[in-house]
């Protein structure tokens, strides 16, 4: 059906898009990868564009780099359990029967279309502020102390800003899910007598599991580089500096190119590492 | 329905469902309900809910005496130029991987995919570099063609989804019909496929507007679109809570309004095919 003439009219029309994808992706990465193995520091006007693994062995051995792979761990970590677990009772929720579904959806999904500055600020000063906030209220209320989030849990503080955002996210791609099991299967196991735990264990979340893969692997590579949320609420201090925002710090506030480079190219390495498997799910399901 | 549901029993999912709902909502509700009140009473103590004087008051303020305006009409023009340049180039390339596809077609996809994981500080230097070489830092442009760039593999994608769904068939009947590739595509295929470019655009605007690395830190004034501008609100003391609100509800508002739109193809976008 296709035509040699077709095929190269189809060839002409994916070029551009290939071509500015490609410049995108290799011109600044090979700049990147160019810098990691110099000493550019524009402040002290030093560049020396040859000092082999230098950056790299002093990135990897600074503690700073060991404690930023440990919060990210912890933040992206945390935040998943939270989303997950959370998505999957959500979704649970949402699939049963009841009146106004449709508006209960729309509250729920509500969160992942506002902007993350805005839900950082929104959090940090009007629900965690120590004097203001809603939280010290609440806990004044029931006659406790107050309790200042950002300085004394902030890396907690951060998770659950960035898990109200991406909760609805991971609640609407499994209930897509939930909705696509067929009812007669758990119909069935209900006349057999299997109580709701069971059905939950045996049928319902063996059905999710690639789904909640899904939405893990996308997470995660959105995750991995979380900016605007540690930039408005603590930046970076108190121990919630990620990887992604130390490379920040190296690069724009220290104007340590060589070495905020080389952690450039560690968090690239890091971030395809996941990207490998989401890929390969992707793949599969491009054949069917 | 197999299953017969007790009203009982659907009134008690509905009564948890609303609570969970207006609990994950709260925050939002609570900042527009702030943003209509004067400041001494957005954080008044014990807080106050609804029985306060309604004010518009933060809003005229937000809209007249800071930057607002700029940065809105900057977000505007950064989304919707960067979703108009990412359609121009993306639909060519969708429909023809969609209608011509090739051995490599799917490898090419897929590639495509990989550029969006690439972390976005491996590459923040040199586009600071490049952006100083050329003199568009802090420019419309310079934002416009990166938030193009990074939202190009999404937009692919999700047109490629759609235009798949078109049956061939219809083509072909068209060919027998002696169109050429001319009327084709103007008659035949873009009726079919506007839908798909609609909610493509509709999703591709969300994203954009609501990008907060690359429009944090290549922007300073002139440029800078509401993600920049809301960040500028961050110092810590009270006493701006009700403007905050009121600068934060407007920013938020039409990506709301559109988000809730396009819940179906938000699952589609964003796990690329992935979950159905």
């Amino acid at each position: 059906m296709a035509t040699e003439h077709s095929k190269a009219a189809a060839r002409i029309m994916i070029a551009p898009a290939v071509f500015v994808l490609l410049v995108w992706m290799l011109v600044p990465l090979c700049m990147t990868l160019y810098f990691s193995f110099a000493d550019y520091r524009p402040l002290r006007a030093t560049f020396e564009p040859w000092i082999g693994f230098d950056n790299y062995v002093s990135f990897f051995t600074s503690s700073s780099f060991i404690s930023s792979v440990v919060t990210t761990l912890q933040m992206v970590g945390g935040i998943l359990c939270i989303t997950i677990v959370g998505g999957v009772l959500l979704a649970l929720l949402l699939d049963q029967p009841m009146f106004g579904q449709g508006i209960v959806r729309i509250l729920v999904i509500a969160p992942f279309f506002v902007m993350p500055t805005v839900s950082a600020l929104v959090w940090k000063n009007m629900f965690f502020n120590v004097d203001n906030g809603l939280f010290s209220y609440l806990y004044a209320a029931l006659g406790l102390q107050p309790y200042d989030f950002l300085s004394q849990a902030p890396l907690l503080s951060i998770i659950v800003i960035v898990a109200w955002q991406w909760l609805p996210f991971a609640t609407l791609i499994l209930l897509t899910a939930v909705q696509s099991l067929s009812s007669e299967q758990l119909e069935a196991a209900e006349m057999d007598g299997a109580p709701g735990l069971s059905r939950f264990w045996y049928i319902i979340l063996p059905h999710l599991s690639r789904a909640i893969t899904v939405v893990i692997l996308i997470q995660t590579i959105f995750l991995l580089s979380i900016f605007a949320e540690i930039f408005v609420t603590t930046n970076g201090a108190f121990g919630t500096r990620t990887l992604t925002y130390l490379v920040y710090q190296r690069v724009l506030e220290s104007q340590n190119i060589g070495l905020g480079s080389a952690g450039g190219i560690i968090a690239v390495i890091l971030a395809n590492i996941v990207a490998l498997f989401l890929m390969r799910i992707v793949g599969k399901n491009l054949d069917n | 329905m197999a299953r017969a549901i007790t009203t009982r029993k659907k009134i008690m999912w509905t009564a948890l469902s609303w609570g969970i709902g207006l609990l994950i909502f709260f925050p939002i509700l609570w900042t527009f309900l702030t943003s209509f009140k004067s400041e001494a009473t957005a954080i008044a103590d014990p807080p106050v809910w609804f029985l306060f004087d309604w004010t518009t008051v933060n809003y005229t303020d937000v809209l007249e005496r800071s930057n607002y305006p700029l940065a809105l009409t900057n977000s505007i023009i950064i989304a919707l130029g960067s979703t108009l340049l990412g359609i121009i180039i993306a639909v060519p390339a969708a429909w023809a991987m969609a209608f011509v596809p090739g051995k490599r077609t799917k490898d090419v996809l897929l590639w495509m995919l990989s550029t969006k994981m690439l972390p976005a500080v491996g590459v923040l230097y040199p586009l600071v570099l490049i952006a100083k070489y050329f003199g568009i830092l802090d420019s419309r442009i310079l934002m416009v063609v990166i938030l193009m760039l990074i939202n190009l593999p999404i937009i692919v994608w999700m047109l490629y989804t759609y235009f798949r769904e078109i049956p061939v068939d219809i083509l072909e009947a068209a060919r027998m019909d002696g169109a050429n590739l001319k009327s084709e595509i103007l008659y035949v295929l873009t009726p079919m496929a506007l839908p798909g470019i609609a909610s493509t655009i509709l999703l591709n605007i969300i994203l954009a507007w609501n990008e907060a690395f690359w429009t944090i830190l290549l922007t300073t004034v002139s440029a800078a679109p509401l993600t920049k501008f809301i960040a500028s609100f961050s110092a810590p003391e009270g006493l701006f809570y009700a403007k905050l609100s009121a600068a934060s509800m407007m920013a938020i508002a039409p990506i709301l309004i559109m988000g809730w739109f396009s819940q179906k193809q938000l699952v589609r976008g964003l796990t690329f095919g992935a979950v159905k």
